[in-house]
């Protein structure tokens, strides 16, 4: 099965140039969709397959390269088109393909009647092909194509309805500044493929990283590839301070939201990270920076997040709080941890967006959490998975969010800091609290809006069965990495080590028996995880007068959570004006027009005024010419006899 | 072969001089068919042109003033190749852009274009530097008139600035060229000569003093022609004044010129020059990147947005150049074509709108995607080509001219490589910016509500481009690889001179 990964690119690609190409004329809703979604399901089969044959294989020959063309080569450098083949790519793969599928068949019936149905279409799988060239390279260079490429379709969908507002703006401004910011990003990435590249004289994972295992830790050229690879996760994985594209992000189609701003794209720097492991290994100054930034932004965006009224934008801080628990596991070198985490959030994550989107559609596109209320009598399906998908990103057990969490924070505490673990355990806390706040008031209580003219329903079978299988994926999903702790196997870190093997040996963080401390620490982050439910399930069914009395109470920490800490004004007023104000009056009305062209302009104009002078010269008149010829031979003549 | 592409185009002007100038459909059709003609011709040279060969091919070489051994030489190498085809391959496409756009005096407009042809590629392939000298001169008459005659509402002010900005830096070369033709005959067993592989031999070992002179004397004339920041404020004038055809023949080969210049001449003539000069020449490089970028993103005009990118892009290939490595200057070798085809399109597109709408006010657009999503697709994909984007043809180059600038022991600092790259960023600020403002939000001016999407004829013009820009995005080495041996050579040369080994005069190169 390995050769046939090519088939895996293959199909999606195909299915973005038939339906980019021949949409518009297809003109059928029904087979726009069916090819689209069929570009996801085939690569998720091969996938399965691939993986499949993986498990029979011993864990050193699991790995496998397949070279397909040479790409770009000049000099030294020589990048080729390859796929890798190992633990770590097929289980992206699998992740990217299977909830893939599940979101395009569910935009079948969520897209219907758009005017763009096709389009839409097309982009989800060029997306589907960006991202998995991104996580199935052998080398940088690709992968920053599919980085890149992942960008573009994001900019693309969030744009998708491109004549529509959005808040204060409108769409355009929100897909343009994620592709800006994302952008900066990539500046980091790039700088950082020159230094290896000049480091290693090679891009390719291979060579790279087999070399890497002969440099010392706190190597400081590799210090600077990592942090500027870290830069270029920052952008892409919406951590602080590049995190705030993420949020206007949601002014794409809620499938959208779902596939590139939850479940797959935004974690494309996790897995940069983990598959550069043993560069970070050796730096640990750049993992210190990592954990610390991980956990400032779970924290900084749950704090955001508690007092957000639309549907989407909780859900959009409570990403970026999530992978913000992804980077602090990689930051402590629990890489497989944070991977876990990134598995089971794609699940439950990838759940709530779609369930968002269906609560969106039967309100008629309403977003505002405060103008719903008892929806789960009119939509029992949505209801009940949104309900379990909640649960499981509170880490309730013995849903998938428990175990992955509870990983991570228990590596916080254990091979990081107390501190550390202690930011991560009220973040969860939080988390619980605005989950359960965002559950109660979209769907129960009484009803906020006018039920005479809003007759919310369910969502369209194909919506709903995507939203079932994503349920179960979202309970059961965390089984298969159990914690010894718990006697479980922890297969998933099994399977996973080989992989950060030569980083572990780096690290060589120290083996730990499962502690009285560690179920200590597993009963309170339960604790409280569930003392938060109860809280939010209290605090806005029963005395919804709290919540308005803490707003009122403290209207300064309200307005700063509401306004987002004011960050977008003030990168506005600090760094977008200025540059803007410079470029403008300075540079173009300054420099370009004022300066050198005026200098070129008085230069000509002096070129003339010399002109001009001796202009009165030719005077045509010939007395004059033959006054001052013969002036001219008498001095010429004086000068000889003088001389 | 050779100077049969070379004039060809000479064939469609003389047979204009046949044709009622009244019948506009037979004249347009002999101008593209000629166009056409050279290209197919060019065609048959590139495919008869073997890439791993050092040197020159399709030599042909009659003298011309034999006592001061000036000759008709002319030949291609792998510098010159993908230039020639870039050339014969935007000529025809410029004709046929400008088919309903071009009213008045239609026989004179396309004789100029078939003559500025045999100018750019007579620059290309001319291995005699009185000759080279001549084709770079001549080329400037058709596009001042082009400018001059067929140009907006400005356009004697911008043809003017153009022809003497550009002769200012010329005329100097010409003294220059002069002083290396003497300053041969005064080696031992030399004699004048303009031929460029005898005077390879031997300027190398100008003394530095005089060199260093010589080389200012061609990088200002090629530095204007670029444009290298600060000498560029003739080319938004020239750019936002010249029609559509003379802004696509402008981006996309005239200001090649300058850039194939420092790699032909400059470079290998002056090696040690070129290597003290190389901070100056990567500074003000560097600098017009994030300069054209920024300048570009305040413009209300399209074309003049356009325009500036144009200084920002180049700033690129003469960092590439600087570079001194393979990397750098494959990549600049590639990029010089792909900002031919890049910006080559977005004239064409602004033309086709500008068509339309006798605007290209940015502020007069805005939700076009809705009325023209033919339109809308293709500018988007050169939007994207022009910012980068791996996978289309912009990434390639620059990711090269990037990584070679990075490594680069001329260049002895990545500060260079740092500042250039934030030119990624402007780059995706300033396009998508003006793509927003022009073809998203709602469609709200009364005059968009009425446009009519592509024609047939718009399409064809553009296909052919956006084939190239996925092709060489994609597969870049059909592209690389004629360039690969010329670009070692004139690393090599760089090498070795750094290290303080010239090479010998040689007088017996025939």
């Amino acid at each position: 099965m390995y050769t046939y990964v090519s088939l895996i690119i293959l199909f999606p690609l195909l299915g973005f140039l038939i339906n980019g190409l021949f949409g518009s004329r297809i003109k059928s809703e029904k087979v726009s969709g069916i090819i689209g979604s069929a570009a996801v399901v085939l690569p998720f089969l091969v996938a399965c397959g691939i993986f499949v044959e993986m498990l029979g294989l011993p864990a050193e020959e699991r790995k496998h390269i397949v070279t397909v063309f040479e790409w770009i080569a000049a000099g030294s450098l020589s990048i080729p088109v390859a796929y890798q083949i190992d633990q770590l790519s097929i289980l992206m793969t699998l992740v990217v393909t299977g909830v893939g599928s599940l979101i395009h068949i569910y935009s079948i019936g969520y897209m219907h009647g758009d005017r763009g149905f096709w389009r839409f279409f097309a982009y989800l799988n060029l997306f589907i092909f960006a991202m998995l060239n991104l996580v199935l390279s052998d080398n940088f260079l690709l992968m920053f194509l599919g980085w890149e490429g992942v960008g573009l379709c994001s900019y693309l969908l969030i744009g998708f309805w491109y004549d529509r507002n959005f808040e204060k703006s409108t769409t355009s401004d929100a897909a343009k500044k994620a592709f800006i910011v994302n952008r900066i990003g990539d500046f980091g990435f790039l700088l950082g493929m020159f230094l290896i590249f000049t480091t290693f004289g090679s891009l390719q994972f291979d060579s790279v990283f087999s070399q890497a295992a002969f440099f010392n830790k706190g190597n400081s050229v590799i210090l600077w590839i990592t942090l500027l690879l870290f830069v270029g996760a920052t952008g892409k994985s919406a951590q602080i301070p590049l995190y705030i594209w993420l949020p206007d992000a949601m002014a794409g189609p809620t499938p959208v939201s779902a596939l590139i701003h939850a479940a797959t794209m935004v974690t494309a720097g996790i897995y940069m990270v983990a598959r550069s492991s043993i560069l970070f290994a050796l730096a640990p100054d750049t993992m210190y920076i990592i954990a610390v930034v991980g956990a400032a932004t779970a924290f900084f965006a749950a704090t955001i997040g508690l007092v957000q009224n639309d549907i989407k934008k909780v859900l959009a801080y409570s990403t970026i709080s999530q992978l913000g628990y992804m980077f602090l596991a990689c930051g402590v070198g629990a890489f497989t941890a944070g991977l876990f985490h990134l598995m089971t959030h794609a699940f439950f994550k990838a759940l709530l967006f779609l369930g968002a989107g269906a609560v969106i559609h039967a309100m008629h596109e309403e977003q505002d959490i405060q103008k719903m209320g008892g929806l789960k009598k009119y939509m029992p399906t949505t209801y009940k998975t949104f309900f379990v998908a909640a649960l499981a990103i509170s880490g309730i057990p013995p849903l998938s969010g428990f175990f992955s969490k509870d990983e991570i924070l228990w590596k916080a505490f254990i091979d990081g800091s107390p501190i550390l673990w202690v930011v991560g355990a009220l973040t969860a806390g939080m988390t619980a609290f605005y989950m359960f706040r965002l559950v109660t008031l979209t769907f129960d209580g009484a009803e906020r809006f006018d039920t005479h003219h809003l007759h919310p329903h369910e969502a369209p079978k194909t919506m709903t069965t995507p939203l079932v299988i994503l349920a179960v994926l979202s309970v059961v999903g965390g089984l298969i990495g159990i914690p010894h702790s718990l006697g479980g196997g922890n297969q998933f870190e099994v399977f996973l080590e080989p992989v950060f093997e030569k980083a572990a040996m780096k690290m060589s963080l120290p083996y730990h028996d499962a502690a009285a401390a560690e179920y200590l620490l597993m009963a309170v982050s339960v604790a409280i995880a569930a003392g938060s439910i109860s809280f939010a399930r209290f605090v806005y069914l029963r005395r919804t007068d709290i919540a308005a009395g803490v707003a009122e109470r403290f209207p300064g920490v309200h307005a700063l959570l509401w306004n987002k800490y004011f960050v977008d004004e003030v990168y506005d007023a600090a760094i977008v004006m200025p540059i803007k104000k410079m470029s403008e009056v300075l540079l173009w009305k300054g420099v370009d027009v004022h300066v050198i062209d005026n200098t070129i302009n008085t230069g000509s104009k002096f070129v003339g005024f010399l002109s001009e002078i001796f202009r009165r010269v030719q005077t045509g008149v010939a007395q004059t010419y033959a006054l001052v010829f013969v002036a001219g031979i008498l001095f010429v003549l004086g000068w000889l006899i003088v001389w | 072969m050779l100077s049969l592409l070379l004039f060809s185009p000479v064939i469609g002007i003389a047979l204009l001089f046949f044709v009622n100038k009244e019948k506009a459909a037979l004249i347009k059709s002999i101008g593209v068919g000629t166009a056409v003609l050279s290209f197919l011709i060019s065609g048959v040279i590139y495919f008869f042109f073997s890439p791993g060969y050092t040197g020159l091919q399709f030599i042909e070489k009659q003298p011309w003033i034999e006592g001061l051994d000036i000759s008709y030489f002319i030949g291609v190498d792998g510098l010159s190749i993908l230039l020639v085809m870039l050339t014969t391959f935007l000529t025809p496409l410029a004709l046929i852009a400008s088919w309903e756009s071009i009213t008045v005096r239609l026989k004179e407009y396309v004789a100029m274009m078939l003559l500025l042809e045999v100018g750019m590629l007579g620059v290309f392939v001319s291995s005699d530097l009185f000759l080279f000298y001549i084709f770079w001169e001549a080329m400037l008459i058709p596009m001042y008139f082009i400018i001059g005659i067929w140009g907006g509402k400005d356009r004697i002010y911008a043809a003017v600035k153009f022809f003497l900005y550009t002769m200012a830096g010329s005329l100097l070369m010409l003294i220059a060229i002069l002083w290396l033709a003497n300053y041969a005959s005064t080696l031992p067993g030399g004699r004048f000569t303009t031929n460029l592989l005898t005077l390879y031999t031997l300027a190398p070992s100008i003394p530095m003093d005089v060199q260093l002179w010589m080389f200012l004397a061609f990088a200002l004339s090629f530095a204007i022609k670029v444009p290298l920041f600060p000498l560029h404020t003739w080319l938004p004038d020239a750019h936002v004044q010249a029609p559509t055809a003379g802004s696509v023949i402008l981006a996309g080969v005239l200001l090649k010129m300058g850039t194939y210049g420092l790699v032909r001449f400059c470079l290998p003539l002056f090696p040690l020059a070129s290597i003290h000069f190389t901070p100056l020449m990567s500074t003000l490089a560097v600098i017009g990147i994030v300069y054209g970028a920024l300048v570009a993103m305040v413009q209300t005009d399209v074309k003049k947005l356009v325009a500036y990118s144009s200084v920002s892009h180049l700033g690129f290939v003469v960092l590439g150049i600087f570079s001194m490595t393979e990397e750098g200057m494959q990549g600049a070798m590639i990029q010089m074509i792909n900002h031919g085809l890049s910006t080559g399109a977005l004239f064409l597109l602004v033309g086709m709108i500008y068509d339309r709408r006798h605007t290209r006010e940015i502020s007069q657009f805005g939700g076009l995607a809705r009325q023209m999503p033919v339109f809308a697709t293709f500018f988007m994909i050169v939007t994207l080509s022009s910012i980068g984007l791996p996978s289309l043809n912009g990434f390639v180059g620059e990711f090269l001219i990037l990584i070679g600038s990075f490594k680069s022991l001329f260049l002895g600092s990545v500060v260079y490589t740092v500042i250039a790259a934030s030119g990624v960023i402007f780059s995706a600020v300033y396009m998508l910016w003006m793509y927003q403002r022009v073809f998203f939000g709602k469609l709200t001016n009364p005059a968009n509500q009425t446009l009519l999407d592509l024609t047939r004829r718009e399409v064809l013009v553009l296909v052919p481009i956006v084939v190239f820009i996925v092709w060489i995005g994609v597969y870049p080495r059909t592209f690389l690889t004629p360039s690969e041996t010329a670009s070692k050579q004139v690393v090599k040369v760089m090498e070795a001179a750094k290290v303080g080994v010239l090479p010998k005069a040689d007088f017996s190169i025939k």
